[in-house]
């Protein structure tokens, strides 16, 4: 796999293990994400230990581990929603939670809650998401289209199948056009038409900067120029996806 | 600006869509009345009575707004979906306030003819713009404090009994404000016009606390 922009490298606080190189360097500009020896911890439970990345224009970063791993924290501090407790995070270039503002406008996140008012319809809420982005209403019909629900537009978002939701918030995430994807299982609850409908918006031919979790572990790998595994809150790997070996990849979820 | 006009369409939108909190005002507020009809067993009530049973009824109302107030943001994600964006987050106090400030307008809307006819209190209609003035600026320091409280209930587990635990011994200024103010127009040889002092007791306290929630609210709403 040739991947022209990527450099990964990690160290992990206890046992000090550095995967350089996972491909060829970057010549110049900085990474859309830097993290450096992330921490972060509920109470006494520490969800994520010492991680230490880069992630540059344009890759995709698969994020993978068994529930519980630390995934969904992850992409919560790259979205700016939760702070780091040591270490350093950088997206863009600037330093969070400090410029966090700076890079919120960049950001799509695309959670296990699809961030849409139940009461209000698909276009209403997006309505609304426009208007928090300075976005013209144009794009909301434009994304609604992108995501085949400009005739159920007008509909109750409760009233919605899950599926319905899921390319709602799809479109949410997407309004924007974002530069950094965050996307947790974002294929959850799609059909494999759903699922082909928001490819250009979110899979690899959106050509942004992606961080993706996955409980289809081959599909992540499928989609990703780099691959972080967690496992205990630590980075059990991290590298190109064709250096994961099978036994590795199977220990995660043991 | 343009941000806190459309976090307040949005929430004028659901409330008119759900129906989940100013009719519940409303019915609290006239069952509290009916039950001060009969539990006192009294046509009419004058003076400090009738302002003390006025203030304490819009309270009770305005903590069932003050708890609801966030209920969607917390329970729906648009807390997070608010903070992802790239906007002030003053925003969201001035636009939740003011939507507290309307709910308490249009609950006084039904509660002061209620409170007329159940508890008819003399001269009302003589002292109505006075009172109208001091009810304005109540509903200020409900607006202010329960955005306020409502904000720092919600990371809360115990989020429901924050609002009575916080938010009535910050509004005891008010509270005692609005009844001590109300009360002389409520008698039968009402002057019509609001004693000044309590005005600008209301005045200052809202203008404070305004200021004061609106250098915390960062704090309160972030991690």
């Amino acid at each position: 796999m040739q991947l022209p922009h990527c450099v990964g490298k990690m160290r992990d606080a206890a046992s000090t293990i550095t995967t350089e190189g996972a491909a060829v360097a970057d010549a110049g500009g900085q990474p859309v994400v830097a993290l450096e020896r992330l921490s972060r911890h509920f109470g006494e439970r520490t969800v994520l230990r010492a991680i230490t990345l880069e992630l540059r224009a344009g890759q995709t970063l698969a994020v993978l581990g068994r529930n519980g791993a630390g995934k969904s924290t992850l992409l919560r501090i790259l979205a700016t929603l939760l702070r780091p407790h040591a270490g350093s995070v950088r997206l863009f270039g600037e330093p969070l939670p400090r410029q966090a503002w700076a890079v919120r406008g960049r950001i799509g996140l695309l959670g296990h809650e699809p961030l849409l008012y139940r009461d209000l319809s698909g276009r209403e809420n997006l309505t609304y998401h426009a208007r928090l982005y300075r976005v013209p209403a144009a794009r909301v019909e434009e994304v609604l289209a992108a995501v085949g629900m400009r005739q159920r537009g007008d509909d109750p978002v409760r009233s919605l199948s899950r599926g319905m939701v899921q390319r709602l918030t799809v479109a949410r995430a997407v309004l924007h056009s974002p530069e950094l994807l965050l996307l947790d299982e974002p294929r959850s609850n799609l059909d494999p038409a759903a699922g082909d409908l928001v490819e250009p918006l979110i899979g690899r031919s959106a050509a942004v900067t992606r961080v993706l979790t996955s409980h289809d572990p081959q599909a992540a790998l499928a989609e990703a120029d780099l691959v972080l595994a967690l496992a205990g809150g630590r980075a059990a790997y991290l590298g190109p996806p064709d250096g994961l070996a099978p036994a590795k990849l199977r220990s995660l979820y043991a | 600006m343009r941000t806190a006009a459309a976090i307040l369409r949005k929430d004028l939108l659901l409330e008119l869509r759900t129906l989940e909190t100013l009719p519940s005002m409303a019915l609290l507020s006239i069952s509290t009345f009916v039950i001060f009809h009969f539990g006192l067993n009294r046509d009419s009530l004058s003076g400090q009575l009738a302002a003390g049973v006025f203030t304490v009824t819009l309270l009770f109302a305005a903590m069932l707004a003050i708890n609801r107030l966030f209920l969607a943001e917390r329970e729906q994600g648009g807390f997070d979906a608010f903070l992802l964006a790239p906007v002030d987050r003053t925003a969201m106090f001035a636009a939740k306030a003011t939507a507290l400030f309307i709910f308490m307008v249009a609950l006084e809307l039904v509660a002061v003819p209620a409170f007329a006819l159940l508890l008819a209190p003399p001269r009302l209609g003589h002292s109505l713009a006075g009172f109208v003035l001091l009810l304005v600026l109540a509903d200020g320091a409900f607006a202010v404090i329960g955005t306020f409280v409502s904000a720092l209930a919600v990371h809360t587990r115990a989020r429901d009994l924050i609002g009575p635990i916080i938010g009535l011994p910050l509004m005891l200024p008010a509270l005692i404000a609005t009844a001590r103010g109300i009360g002389p127009l409520l008698t039968a040889n009402s002057s019509g016009s609001p004693q000044l002092k309590w005005l600008l007791v209301l005045a200052l306290y809202d203008l404070f606390n305004a200021l004061l929630a609106v250098g915390l609210f960062d704090y309160l709403i972030e991690e």
